[in-house]
């Protein structure tokens, strides 16, 4: 049985997470940079362009919490806001095919766009992407099977977001690559069409943040959990293992070679506690969660890798810690 | 499962111990049975009898007209057809037409009826076919409506939905549906106590007299009550009037027990005290006591009282029975039952019949409702005929008379069009006068639309405080929805069919009536009153009407299941005993409900694993079930008379004689939306029931083709995660109205309280709960008699700059607004001119400059619309017809009102950003907080359920069932969650997204199906400051359509008398409304003018008083009455 150690933890019991006793949480704690220096420590688990998994250990939740909040509704990213609308025949509503168009992911580094200026009707070049989308549905002429799908019968009947095309602005062409510039799906559907249908757009995207609006949001989500922690009170073995193992998520208890329940690994668990259902093992295990230990996720929406979302996070909460100094200082 | 018992076996009770398996898939039956029937099949199926048989019928009864002034002269009907719809185009051009045209063009989807007929013109007899009567609205998807078997490729053409329904009507483009009308049964004995006495109640109906006949307790006699009659008849003059003369035969006639004897004996002694033995004698008392007709005809100034006795006994007492040459002795039967009632009544009050008892009513259809209006207005045609025949053949003519040219089909297509469109049902002839039997189809949602189709209106009045009516009657299982009724007046009086029901129309009594003398009934003419009433005999009625007795009733009643059963007459025939009254009762009358029962014999259900199997396969279907005697229809009577088990288990093989085919078809298609049911409370489902038909969502395929004066529409419907088989037997999955949010059932900050809900924003930004509001904008151009007609004018121009005026920027250069433009608060949509004058011709010669008025269309409303299209058309007076459909994207904001399926609705408290909103393990943000505080107290469970089902559906990627009375088990869903390591309970642990803290509590989450309800603050906000007044009292205007005020009303005004706050009193209720100084002559106290008062010819006492102007109002009044009030004028400073 592992020796509960000097980590903060919050106890999953059965009917409430309760804190240890004397326990009053983190915030009371006094802030010590030396401290703070030794302990925190950042461990990336998982990475590719869309998704990483890293634990922060050794931080306060708030600071935890203000990089979750920064990177869900204040990292910038580019989203279509303005659609001007040449022609729309299709059974879509104007409104309504905007809205779809805004929440299209677009693939464009808004760090090198600029927030385009309050009031502004025109875009420039630095703060703009301007997009065309014109499609018409015809009949398929060649179709000679006598086939009734619509992908036989008609030409253009779905709009794909891969159909958006840019149309760059001043310099942009030589700025941006072509393939930088677009949706990041192109089997986004817009909408569905028959012939005599049409739709002719110029899409205008700009930079924003998603406390604005969720499409400016760059990331699909990004969330915290607390290491889970299993600890075991007493010997568990024979049927109780099995039992105990099913209670948990897969990998997360192992039997070893007596048939004795062991803790493998309790990071993945899913903390269901569903070990609490049966009344002869619900007494030898102790579930907590480490307080200071947060295995972050970030879901990138796909204009920017999620660990440059995350750096822009620490950024924006440096420069707003930065703000808060200077109004402090000159006040 | 065994095979069915041999009689040995059965005998021995051998196998009977071993339990009945479960038929899978048993409620596979309930979509076979809608596929056949259509969940609006009474309506269709009602309407389809009336036009194809019924108006036959009707015609043939009024085939001949003749002329008094012309012996030789005759009109004959020899047919009637009801056509297909059509419009008529000019005279005698046609042009086939669709539902949905006619509902664009506000026109009436309409056949015409014709009629063949044979007449006399000049001396030469004429046969003329196909000539128009009238023209008679059709019910969509009838047997002459264009839609009816068509495919759904097909529907869609005409620009229908596949699901609509049907059933209703389109009269000058407004959906009309006639109401389902619930009525007392008509020609059957009613036994009731009125005012502490007993009575027996006949109303007859036959298609000449609708009467209402009593017998009635009178100082312990007997006596009949008629309104023909302006006195009681002693029951014993009754009968010797219709040639029961001797006292013996009447006691016989009743019964010859102790107690009858004893009861009746003063009723013969009146008969002997007022020296009345013959039928001559009773016939002339009873004459006496005839109402005088107010306009006797030229017959009946002739006929004698003693006539008019006979024939008043013949044709309106008890008008049903009828009587052929004056033999009243079936008649004489009848009444004999009616006084033996109300005998066995006094003594025994069990024996009083219960008036709520659902197999005492019959329920009126369209159908049936038109014909009753269709052969007045045919009456009345036939009148007006033979009027003009009468008047025009004694004229000498150049040309022959020609009745064909005087036939206007007007009267019977207006009257039709007319009684549908305003729902007024007046007919003079039986003095019904019914106000509201049609109402304009909702078609707020879909359920909306199929819940008024099931809908069944009372005649009971709905002011009346009586809890009887209102209340659910045991008889009513199975056949109406016990949760689907209003809450407030109509509660309990306005019902919906539950999902099985199917409700009779007539059929032919005549093989019914030589199938029962077969099977051993003797007419009840050839016997005495002895054997009648031996009490080893049963009587048997048939559809109220005595057919005979029989000794054997058991068998008879075997024979008539048997026969039924195979299918040798009509299904929806019911037979069934009642052994108090030892009768049997045969019924084929329409209006009766009856729903479909699996048949069990000897304790097993006829319908086997294998029936299920080959139905599953799609060999069998509903019919071929009951064609093969595997299910028959029970209606309410019989349904008494029968021992059903709801699911196998209860089988017990001595009594049970049917098996339900699934217990959730007790429930009606809006209770059916509702998961887990019987886990709610039963108000919750109640209040569902009223939510579901506001809720916004998919009205139909074809919604985007209508323009309708109003429609929402949610832009992301969702099938709910939880489903119930009603769902998908309506098509509700296919035609949501919701959609599946994530629920945190957990307290959030303080704008939660009272079932407030907390909305996150970014799910709203991700499209959550947005609708579309369209509403039209229409106006016709009428050309006038005067050679002059409106006019549309393209934009006016600004005199100075030349730019279209502000007023006019949407519009395009025809004077109608464009499509696609945004059209903001008084801003012209259609730029109408009027003529000044429209009567007066204008002076011939020279085209004289009219000037016009301008009678704009404009556009009202804080928020601006977009106009999504613009149709120009034409009308049925073929007048320019313009409609504009204006359209409106809502997001939800703070106060929008949502419900879940549960009856639990509340409004948005607070939208919360989503990164305050709080989050579990796996990133999850909720898309709505709901207070935890919503459920001890409302109870239901079912919503819980819901959410754990929903959310182990998520995991599985499959719908769950929550149908009633059955469903996912919480067990099953439970454990499907702990497989996708998920808490067995459903709860989660939540981190606070404000300080990123875990939540103390393990928070309750998952999708709960959650409907938009039409209740939107945008509509509803409303303030002022200064505003309009009404003319007369000069107070401000009431509601906020006409910018009103806020009222202060009386209780708010009690409140400041309390406190004493008369300045704040004042100022509220005088300066802030309708002050005014008025003149006051204080000499004579009376109001002055001008500071001159009249009376006394002087100004030196008028003063100036401040007074509300209501009060000024009210003394000018009173003056106008002669009476003067007068103010005693003093100086207060």
């Amino acid at each position: 049985m592992p020796k509960l150690d000097e980590n903060p933890r919050v106890f999953l019991e059965e009917f409430r997470v309760k804190n240890a006793a004397e326990d009053y949480g983190l915030a009371d704690d006094k802030w010590d940079f030396r401290k703070f220096k030794e302990r925190f420590r950042i461990v990336i688990v998982k990475m590719d362009n869309l998704e990483m998994e890293f634990d922060l250990i050794g931080i306060q939740p708030a600071f935890a919490n203000a990089f979750r909040r920064i990177m869900l509704s204040e990292v910038p990213s580019m989203a279509i806001e303005k659609v001007m609308i040449k022609n729309n025949t299709s059974i879509i509503q104007d409104e309504i095919l905007a809205h779809r168009l805004g929440l299209i992911p677009l693939k464009a580094d808004p760090r090198l766009f600029e927030y385009r200026p309050e009031g502004a009707t025109e875009g420039t070049e630095f703060d703009t992407l301007e997009f065309s989308l014109k499609v018409k549905c015809t009949l398929n002429k060649t179709q000679t099977k006598d086939s009734f799908r619509p992908e036989d019968l008609y030409e253009n009947h779905s709009v794909y977001s891969s159909q958006m095309k840019w149309l760059s602005i001043g310099n942009q062409g030589s700025v941006h690559k072509d393939n930088d510039v677009g949706p990041v799906h192109g089997d986004i559907l817009i909408s569905k069409m028959r012939p005599g249908h049409e739709l002719d757009l110029n899409l205008v995207a700009i930079k924003g943040i998603g406390r604005d609006h969720a499409k400016f949001s760059p990331v699909a989500t990004a969330t915290y959990r607390l290491l889970p922690e299993i600890t075991l009170t007493q010997e568990v073995n024979g049927g109780d293992a099995t039992l105990l193992q099913s209670c948990f998520s897969p990998g997360v208890i192992g039997i070893d070679s007596n048939g004795c329940a062991f803790v493998k690994d309790a990071r993945y668990d899913s903390c269901s506690r569903n070990v609490y259902r049966y009344d002869s093992i619900k007494n030898s295990v102790i579930l907590s969660r480490i307080r200071d230990h947060f295995i972050f996720n970030v879901e990138s929406v796909g204009a920017m890798a999620p660990h440059v979302i995350f750096t822009e996070s620490i950024k924006i909460l440096r420069d707003k810690c930065k703000t808060i100094l200077d109004e402090l200082s000159n006040f | 499962m065994g095979e069915l018992l041999n009689q040995k076996e059965w005998d021995s009770g051998k196998g009977l111990r071993e339990p009945i398996k479960c038929l899978e898939d048993k409620w596979k039956l309930v979509p076979s049975f809608l596929q056949v029937k259509g969940l609006v099949k009474q309506h269709i199926d009602s309407f389809n009898y009336f036009i194809n048989v019924e108006i036959k019928k009707i015609v043939q009864a009024n085939e001949k007209i003749f002329c008094d002034s012309d012996p030789l002269f005759y009109l004959k009907y020899l047919n009637a057809y009801v056509g297909t719809p059509d419009l008529e185009e000019g005279f005698n051009v046609t042009k086939a037409t669709t539902p949905h045209e006619c509902r664009l063009r506000d026109l009436t989807y309409s056949a015409p009826i014709t009629v063949d007929i044979e007449y006399i013109r000049g001396n030469q007899r004429v046969i003329k076919n196909k000539q128009l009567i009238g023209r008679m609205p059709l019910m969509l998807r009838s047997s002459n409506c264009v839609l009816t078997n068509k495919s759904d490729y097909e529907l869609s053409q005409l620009n229908e939905c596949p699901h609509d329904p049907g059933g209703y009507f389109i009269i000058r483009g407004q959906e009309k549906v006639i109401l389902i009308q619930e009525q007392l049964s008509r020609n059957r004995m009613i036994v009731d106590e009125f005012k502490g006495a007993i009575q027996c109640q006949v109303t007859s109906s036959t298609h000449e007299k609708k009467t209402r006949t009593n017998v009635i307790v009178k100082n312990g006699k007997y006596v009949l009550r008629h309104n023909a009659l302006s006195e009681d008849i002693p029951i014993a003059i009754a009968f010797k009037a219709m040639g029961i003369c001797s006292d013996q035969e009447i006691i016989q006639l009743i019964g010859t027990d102790d107690n009858t004897l004893k009861k009746m004996a003063p009723c013969i002694m009146d008969c002997h005290n007022l020296k009345i033995f013959t039928q001559q004698q009773a016939l002339s008392y009873i004459g006496q006591k005839c109402k005088t007709k107010r306009f006797p005809s030229n017959m009946s100034k002739m006929r004698t009282p003693i006539d008019e006795a006979r024939e008043l006994l013949a044709t309106t007492i008890l008008a049903h029975v009828t009587v052929e040459n004056f033999n009243f002795y079936v008649k004489a039967i009848y009444l004999a039952i009616m006084v033996k009632r109300v005998i066995e009544a006094e003594s025994n009050k069990s024996a009083i019949d219960d008036p709520d008892y659902y197999g005492n009513k019959r329920l009126e259809l369209a159908g049936s409702l038109l014909a009753l209006m269709f052969e007045d207005l045919f009456k009345r045609f036939n009148w007006e005929l033979k009027n003009i025949a009468e008047k025009i053949i004694p004229k000498v003519k150049a040309a022959p008379f020609d009745i064909v040219k005087h036939m206007r089909p007007d009267l019977i297509t207006n009257g039709l069009f007319t009684a549908i469109s305003t729902g007024n049902w007046t007919i003079k002839r039986f003095k019904m006068e019914r106000h509201g039997v049609t109402q304009v189809l909702s078609r707020l949602s879909y359920i909306s639309a199929l819940g008024m189709m099931t809908r069944v209106n009372s005649q009971f009045e709905k002011t009346r405080k009586v809890s009887g009516p209102r209340s659910l009657q045991p008889s009513q299982w199975g056949m109406l929805c016990p949760s689907d009724t209003p809450e407030g007046e109509g509660c309990g009086l306005v019902k919906n069919l539950a999902l099985m029901t199917h409700i009779t129309t007539e059929c032919s009594t005549e093989p019914i009536a030589r199938l029962a003398c077969n099977a051993g009934v003797e007419d009840v003419r050839l016997l005495g009153g002895e054997e009648i009433n031996n009490p080893a005999n049963y009587m048997v009625f048939l559809n109220g009407n005595i057919l005979g007795v029989t000794r054997h009733y058991k068998k008879l009643i075997k024979i008539f299941r048997m026969f039924r059963r195979r299918g040798l007459i009509s299904s929806f025939v019911s037979i069934y005993p009642n052994h108090n009254q030892r009768t049997v009762y045969i019924c084929s009358d329409g209006g009766r409900l009856c729903r479909p029962y699996i048949i069990v014999e000897r304790g097993f259900p006829l319908v086997k694993q294998h029936h299920i199997n080959e139905l599953n396969r799609g060999l069998k279907k509903f019919q071929d079930f009951l064609k093969d005697g595997l299910i028959e229809y029970l209606d309410v009577n019989e349904e008494n008379d029968s021992h059903i088990a709801t699911v196998e288990l209860e089988i017990d093989p001595y009594v049970t004689t049917h098996l339900e085919i699934e217990p959730f078809t007790i429930l009606g298609v809006c209770a059916g939306l509702v998961p887990y049911p019987h886990h709610n409370q039963s108000p919750r489902n109640t209040y569902q029931c009223a939510m579901g038909k506001q809720a916004m969502g998919t009205i139909g395929y074809n919604q985007k083709n209508r323009i309708d004066s109003l429609m929402y529409n949610l832009v992301y419907p969702q099938c709910p995660m939880v489903k119930t088989r009603t769902i998908e037997l309506t098509n509700f999955d296919k035609l949501p109205a919701g959609q599946n949010a994530t629920v945190a059932v957990m307290s959030y900050s303080g704008y939660d309280i009272e079932d407030a809900l907390i909305l996150n924003r970014a799910s709203i930004d991700r499209g959550y709960g947005r609708c579309l509001v369209y509403k039209n904008a229409k106006t016709t151009m009428k050309r006038y008699s005067n050679q002059t007609s409106d006019r549309i004018l393209g934009p006016s121009r600004d005199a100075n700059t030349g730019k279209i005026i502000k007023a006019h920027e949407i519009l395009d250069t025809d004077g109608i607004a464009a499509p696609g433009e945004m059209v903001e608060n008084r801003q012209v949509l259609i730029n109408k001119q009027m003529p000044p004058a429209t009567l007066n011709p204008i002076s011939q010669g020279q085209p004289q400059q009219i000037d016009y008025k301008d009678v704009p269309i404009t556009y009202k409303g804080p928020v601006e619309s977009y106009i999504e299209k613009v149709m120009v058309s034409s009308n049925s007076e073929d007048a320019f017809l313009i409609k504009i459909l204006l359209r409106q994207t809502r997001v939800p904001e703070i106060g929008d009102k949502f419900s879940s399926r549960h009856g639990q609705k509340g409004v948005t408290g607070l939208i919360v950003q989503q990164e305050d909103m709080p989050f579990n393990d796996k990133g999850i943000c909720p898309d709505m907080i709901m207070n935890p505080h919503g459920f001890p107290s409302r109870m239901t469970v079912g919503k819980t359920i819901e959410l754990l089902a929903g959310k182990a559906g998520l995991m599985e990627g499959k719908f769950h069932y929550g149908t009633a009375f059955g469903g996912s088990k919480v067990r099953d869903v439970c454990q499907e969650l702990e497989k996708h390591g998920y808490n067995y309970h459903g709860k989660d642990i939540f981190y606070s997204g404000v300080t990123g803290e875990p939540l103390e509590a393990y928070i309750y989450s998952g999708p709960v199906y959650y409907q938009k309800l039409k209740h939107m603050v945008q509509d509803k906000m409303h303030a002022r400051a200064r505003g309009p007044r009404a003319v007369l009292t000069r107070q401000p205007t009431e509601g906020r359509s006409r910018d009103g005020g806020l009222r202060l009303g009386e209780m708010e005004r009690d409140c400041l008398i309390g406190y004493g706050a008369s300045m704040l009193l004042m100022e509220r209720l005088m300066f802030a409304s309708d002050a005014f100084s008025a003149s006051i002559c204080g000499a004579c106290g009376r109001l002055a003018s001008r500071a001159w008062c009249h009376a006394c010819r002087s100004s030196g006492a008028v003063a100036a008083v401040e007074m509300p102007y209501a009060c000024k109002l009210l003394f000018q009044e009173l003056a106008s009455m002669n009476i003067v009030p007068r103010l005693t004028l003093k100086r207060y400073c």
